[in-house]
């Protein structure tokens, strides 16, 4: 059996397994699909394809022929050394920055190399940055009612009414970023750690499928920590994420798959034991 | 079920605001033309005519300050250039009432005085249709509106904004003013408008007329704020907030900040328009000093002095920055420009919220030091360090 069919059947089992979460990845590749364009393509269970990715600045290679693979409804988490290249990456799977060299895919058809920032955005990729930028005069609520999936034109926001759908969906998310009693607070009067949860949560109603969350427990406390780790976790299988974190207890937490990355592309992966006995990894960590 | 758009409405009001509004409207259309037209002269509660024009003009200052207010106030965007815009509604309809005082000029000729000076031979083009007073309410918000659009679109898609947006207004204003200027542009060079004669007609300074005039200007004004606040505390309001906020995380949760900064600009400007069809007839002049870059500053000032980021806000700095102007005008002329200097410094220091931050403030003190339960908040971190110009801007008083 072909390593191919292998993770085809892997995924089979997955999709079996969250059917019920997300019925559209029904789509079996054999039996042969039309190609709709803008339409992401999870035929082959993998949402996003990083293959051969360089990216350099003024000769500084940045990213250094670096390929990933994300499978959908996986909880991957990226981990490095600073100047890894963890961030260009986002930058280049959320088109803030081209690489110089290389193919990036959402699915397999979305060519993210060719489409712009806001086209990523909408296509179904969210990114949460290392600072939490909320609304500060908003209340929760509006934060995330803003931030809702909607016709956002000027026309329809000067009419737009809260349906009762949509109210449904923001209080879910409420109660998943555990801020449901804070939902009328001024966004601004919030601790650091639920600012953090505001946001990822303002990034869910944007019901993405892949998730980019760039450090998302800096400055949280042990607490908070161990709840968002919960949280993505129940997160995951809904939605696809990549985490990008140096806290080592918060990605065992986590207990997905581990990638390390070291100047610019792939040193290790796998489970984070099997990373951290990796003679590799551990002469990066903590040799010179 | 959906809510019938006119309830959404009255439910976005405070009752307190709508019986505001009430006694508002009581004032301006029983109490103004009873005191005016049915007190004789000599009754102590008899309104001059003075008070009716200074208090109609004022009327529509407030609209101004209203429309400054959506834009600095609730999207950011600071406008120095906002007399221009009232300006060229005055113009639009000076240009009707022009047209309305027909062979009654001092030269007993079918053209305005001021082109038979110049010796014209006839109306330039853009004169056309102006002896039609549709046509006329049409160029007041058409001409404003299409400005304010275009200029609005290549700034707003330049992404200029802050400090650079309000000179370039401010430019914008001071060229427009040097154009009106000249005789050549067919606008009364500096004299501009004036003589005016009628409306539709009727004699313009008859009292009924003037009562007229300052009843339309009210009810500009109830429409403007209602409209307002409709606006304030709609989706698009909120919008526009986070706009101010933080316009990047805006686009980023995709909103396009160009097309809500570009519509609500554009009202804001033919609001002024509206305002300035409304006060020219009530003044009696329109010229290009309504153009020159410190009236536009005084708007902001009005503004700045009520309380940005509130309707009720803007239409109280506008009344008391006015009352306080033509009190001091009369009474000591030569000192105003300095107390309104001084009035800007003073609230920019000491009332960065305005008249009604003060007020808030003031409610928050008392209602503190009484043992009401918990009728204060509880102090919150970080709210010591938030600047507290952004305090009050969205609260209840709006």
């Amino acid at each position: 059996m072909t390593p191919h069919s292998n993770r085809q059947r892997a995924g089979a089992e997955f999709v079996a397994e969250r059917e019920n979460l997300r019925p559209q990845w029904e789509g079996e590749a054999s039996t042969g699909h039309v190609l709709q364009p803008g339409e992401l393509d999870l035929s082959h269970k993998v949402i996003l394809y990083l293959e051969d990715i360089t990216v350099s600045f003024d000769g500084f290679r940045a990213l250094n022929k670096l390929s990933l693979a994300i499978d959908a409804g996986e909880l991957r988490c990226i981990i490095g050394p600073n100047g890894a290249g963890k961030t260009t990456m986002m930058d280049v799977i959320t088109g803030k920055t081209r690489p110089d060299e290389g193919s990036a895919f959402f699915g397999q058809t979305l060519d993210l190399t060719r489409m712009r920032e806001p086209e990523i955005a909408h296509a179904g990729i969210g990114r949460k940055f290392q600072k939490p930028t909320v609304f500060e005069q908003h209340s929760v609520f509006e934060n995330l009612e803003l931030a809702m999936k909607a016709d956002k034109r000027v026309r329809r926001s000067l009419f737009a009414r809260l349906s009762s759908e949509e109210g449904d969906r923001i209080a879910a998310v409420l109660e998943r970023i555990r801020l449901a009693g804070e939902a009328d607070r001024q966004a601004g009067l919030l601790s650091h750690g639920q600012k953090q949860w505001l946001e990822i949560g303002m990034l869910l109603m944007q019901e993405p499928r892949l998730l980019l969350l760039d450090e998302p427990v800096a400055g949280m406390t042990d607490d908070e920590t161990e709840r968002t780790a919960e949280l993505f976790v129940s997160l995951a299988g809904e939605h696809s994420l990549v985490v990008v974190e140096h806290d080592m207890a918060f990605v065992e937490a986590l207990g997905g798959k581990v990638t390390v990355l070291h100047e610019g592309s792939v040193l290790a992966e796998g489970d984070l034991p099997t990373v951290q006995n990796d003679p590799r990894v551990i002469e990066v960590y903590l040799g010179r | 079920m959906r809510t019938p758009f006119t309830v959404r409405l009255f439910n976005s009001m405070p009752r307190a605001g709508w019986a505001a509004l009430a006694l508002f409207a009581l004032f301006a259309w029983v109490w103004v033309p009873l005191a005016h037209l049915a007190l004789p002269a000599d009754h102590a509660l008899h309104l001059s005519s003075y008070w009716v024009s200074l208090l109609g003009k004022i009327l529509c200052y407030m609209v101004v300050a209203v429309a400054m207010d959506l834009i600095w106030g609730y999207a950011g965007i600071l406008s120095l250039g906002h007399g221009l815009f009232f300006a060229l509604g005055g113009y639009a309809f000076g240009m009707y009432l022009m047209r309305q005082i027909g062979r009654d000029g001092s030269y007993g000729a079918e053209l305005p005085d001021f082109m038979v000076f110049l010796d014209w031979k006839e109306l330039p083009w853009y004169w056309w249709g102006t002896d039609s007073f549709l046509w006329a309410l049409l160029l007041v918000v058409a001409v404003p509106g299409l400005l304010a659009w275009v200029f609005g679109y290549f700034a707003f898609r330049s992404r200029i904004k802050g400090v650079y947006f309000a000179i370039i207004t401010q430019a914008l204003t001071y060229a427009a003013m040097l154009l009106f200027f000249r005789n050549e542009t067919g606008f009364g060079g500096n004299n501009g408008f004036t003589d005016f004669k009628r409306i539709l007609g009727h004699g313009i300074t008859t009292p009924e007329m003037r009562v007229v005039l300052f009843a339309l200007s009210a009810a500009l004004l109830a429409g403007v704020l209602l409209l307002g606040r409709y606006l304030v505390t709609s989706r698009f309001g909120r919008v526009l907030a986070a706009i101010r906020d933080a316009e990047s995380r805006v686009m980023f949760i995709g909103y396009n900040p160009l097309h809500y900064k570009l519509f609500v600009w554009t009202l804001s400007a033919v609001l002024c328009g509206l305002a300035g069809a409304l006060y020219v007839p009530q003044v009696g002049i329109i010229n290009p000093s309504e153009m020159s870059p410190a009236n536009s500053i005084e708007i902001a000032v009005w503004v700045a002095v009520g309380g940005r980021g509130t309707l009720v806000g803007a239409v109280l700095g506008a009344g008391i920055v006015n009352l306080a102007k033509s009190w001091f005008t009369v009474s000591f002329p030569e000192y105003w420009p300095f107390f309104l200097g001084f009035l800007f410094i003073a609230v920019t220091l000491f009332l960065p919220n305005g008249v009604i931050g003060l007020w808030s403030t003031l409610r928050a003190r008392l209602g503190a030091r009484r043992p009401a339960p918990a009728a204060a908040e509880p102090p919150v971190q970080g709210a010591a360090a938030e600047p507290p110009a952004a305090e009050s801007s969205r609260g209840a008083v709006a």
